[in-house]
């Protein structure tokens, strides 16, 4: 706060590249995450010396303390696997098997955002129909509120996997059911965001309305619709990555076949570690591109609707 | 122009039409007439249809057209009354019909709902004063959620759904009367045993590491969108590598817990220690007051929306977290472990009861938190309403 405050009145270009660096973002992040991945590497050291010394023991080997570190960090069934093992496992996986191919980590991927991405969309339709509905009709909006927030209380995540398999006796399978878990954890956000966005608009544009004898279906696509869109994207971003989980909670009940979910399932059954660490990865990369792209939907509708783009986050 | 302006008459309905609800029941109720109620096997095994009785329909009708009459108090009462009586026999007559339910049963169904609708309408436009607008408000979620489970009760048994599929809700009902004992075990086993110590450690951790990270600007920059792009991740993945480290005890859904909600906790804290005005911090300075006391009469009490909205999001998320860990591996008590034994089993009614006590624990734990923001937070906007 106080360096950016003193630093205002110098120009940008008299500013060193180091303080420009410190007083940005991308610098903090870099050494943070290098911190975590530092983290990992002393996690992963200590975690699995116990199982390393025991193997020593049994080879009767006594190794120097360099290569047992190397040698903890690269076990084949680690506690904890090292980033560069993960990365290894992630490189493989992604790039040198074929996308169709079952041992292809893209493929997995692609099995769990097919219904991340059709649950995010029923979510999201769902979402701004309810919220709509709840504007507009005060009886909806007692009735039915205290119980959209109650309905979040429940661990529906929790049951998911359930419901996955009564639909499945039902005869619903395939991409739907993972999509309706989705679209049940996504829904929520998109509601709460967009009645507090339909309601966002000043009392006077909406009098403003009025005294042109705007009807409600005009008022709502004029006024209420343009001024809840930065609601809408705030709240398409939680939906997005919550519909990333549900999906991938989801598949933990259809016995370990395709999706990332499989992938977690069927590498904690083998002891895989490795396996679900990238996985794990992957499913994050997935989560941040997600959002990412919802961000860049919202730059470009900022900018169509003449507001300046928003710069970062 | 000696003419007076006047304003476009917008076509206006007879006061008595600006309810169609009430004529939609209506309707529904004459209908009910003249279809059967329902078809009841007789003695030589053939369906046969039985007649609606007309008795019914008329405390329908009676209702709904003296409530058009009687506006107030009167007509609403007397609007509830025939509603819930009519819906009353039938769930009474319920029983016999199971899986035998005919036209004429849904149309009175539906008729009984939307006079209970009606009633739902007219009752959100009143306002009264005081304490009885609080009772008003409590009182109509209260009658929407008895009705979702009377029509969930209804639809079950009156269509024949299949009891593995959905149990009725009183079928569960008795199940959790039945079943106390294992449902309080499996309680205190994921609640009280692994939501509760998790959540107090992750929402205490991120909170002191947010305080600390509060000193070190460049941290604070750093870990701000690392700690966001954590919240959005799919952290529930960590669950099968808990259980592999920490065993199928307590200890492992603990360490689930902590890690979903570290990171709401440490991000919404930030956020708020970042609320305070740049006025109120001069302020401070002006007064010479130390860190200390800047963090403890300004900053905190500003972070504490922030704080408590992490509180309220992480007590569903340890809820879910401790649950789904145990899918993964726990001794054999829990919730967790109850919902996926017992659907195996096809036990679906034991199934539902654990996630009504699941329901029940994540909404009172939020309502807890809840009524202490209320008490903390008492000045911010938003809890004034």
């Amino acid at each position: 706060m106080t360096t950016d405050a003193m630093a205002s009145p110098v120009s940008k270009s008299r500013k060193g590249l180091m303080s420009r660096a410190l007083s940005g973002t991308v610098l903090p992040v870099i050494v943070v995450v290098l911190g975590i991945i530092a983290i990992w590497y002393v996690a992963a050291i200590s975690m699995n010396s116990t199982f390393q010394r025991s193997l020593d023991a049994r080879a009767e080997a006594t190794p120097s303390t360099v290569e047992f570190v190397v040698s903890t960090l690269n076990q084949e069934r680690p506690v904890l696997p090292s980033p560069h093992q993960v990365a290894e496992n992630l490189w493989d996986t992604v790039f040198n098997k074929k996308i169709t191919s079952k041992r292809s980590l893209v493929y997995h991927a692609g099995v769990t955002l097919a219904p991340t991405l059709l649950g995010f969309l029923m979510g999201t339709g769902l979402g701004i129909l309810l919220a709509t509905i709840i504007v507009h009709v005060l009886s909806m909006e007692k009735s039915l509120m205290p119980w959209i927030i109650t309905s979040q209380t429940i661990p529906i995540l929790a049951i998911a996997p359930m419901v996955i398999l009564v639909l499945d006796a039902v005869g619903i399978r395939g991409l739907l059911p993972k999509a309706l878990i989705s679209m049940y954890l996504s829904f929520f956000p998109v509601t709460v965001g967009m009645v507090k966005g339909l309601r966002s608009p000043d009392k006077m544009h909406l009098d403003l309305l009025r005294t042109y004898n705007s009807s409600t279906w005009q008022t709502f696509w004029k006024l209420r619709w343009p001024s809840s869109l930065p609601y809408l994207f705030t709240s398409m971003k939680v939906a997005i990555a919550i519909s990333l989980i549900g999906a991938i909670v989801g598949e933990l009940p259809t016995g370990a076949v395709a999706g990332l979910g499989a992938r977690l399932l069927s590498g904690s059954y083998y002891g895989q570690t490795v396996l679900i660490w990238s996985a794990l990865l992957m499913a994050a990369f997935c989560a941040a591109m997600l959002v990412a792209l919802v961000g860049l939907a919202e730059n470009w509708m900022r900018r169509r609707m003449g507001e300046k783009a928003e710069a970062g986050s | 122009m000696s003419e007076t302006t006047v304003a476009p008459k917008t076509p206006t309905l007879p006061e008595e039409w600006r309810e169609p609800l009430i004529w939609l029941a209506i309707l529904c109720t004459l209908i009910a007439l003249f279809v059967p109620l329902a078809f009841l096997a007789g003695d030589d095994g053939v369906a046969k249809p039985l007649r609606t009785p007309a008795g019914l329909c008329v405390i329908l009708i009676a209702g709904a057209v003296a409530s058009v009459r009687f506006k107030g108090w009167f007509g609403d009462i007397l609007l509830f009354l025939s509603a819930h009586v009519t819906a009353g026999i039938l769930l009474f007559m319920l029983p016999a019909y199971t899986g035998a339910a005919g036209w004429g049963f849904w149309l009175l169904l539906a008729g009984s709902w939307l006079l209970a609708w009606q009633v739902v309408t007219r009752l959100s436009d009143r306002r009264l004063n005081g304490y009885k607008q609080t009772l008003l408000d409590l009182a109509i979620p209260i009658l929407f959620g008895l009705w979702l489970l009377l029509l969930w009760e209804m639809i079950v048994v009156g269509a024949g759904v299949p009891y593995v599929l959905l149990p009725p809700p009183s079928q569960i009902g008795a199940r959790i009367a039945e079943s106390l004992p294992l449902l309080w075990a499996d309680f205190q086993q994921t609640f009280l045993l692994g939501v509760l110590p998790g959540y107090i450690i992750g929402c205490g951790a991120g909170f002191i590491v947010a305080v600390l990270v509060d000193k070190v600007p460049f941290l604070q920059r750093g870990l701000l969108p690392v700690g966001n792009m954590a919240s959005a991740l799919p952290i529930i993945g960590v669950a099968p590598i808990m259980v592999m480290w920490f065993g199928f005890g307590p200890s492992s859904k603990i360490a689930v817990v902590v890690i979903m909600i570290f990171f709401p906790m440490l991000v919404n804290t930030v956020a708020g220690f970042a609320a305070a005005g740049n006025m109120e911090k001069d302020l401070m300075r002006t007064y010479a007051a130390s860190y200390g006391q800047t963090l403890s009469k300004l900053r905190l009490p500003n972070a504490m929306p922030f704080i408590f909205n992490a509180l309220k999001i992480n007590s569903t998320l340890a809820l879910i977290g401790a649950i789904v860990a145990e899918f993964f591996g726990s001794p054999t008590v829990g919730m967790g472990f109850r919902i996926s034994t017992e659907f195996g089993r096809l036990n679906t009614d034991l199934v539902w009861a654990t996630i009504a006590v699941a329901a029940l624990a994540g909404s009172t734990f939020y309502g807890l938190i809840a009524l202490v923001e209320r008490r903390i937070t008492f000045w911010h906007p938003s809890a004034r309403g």
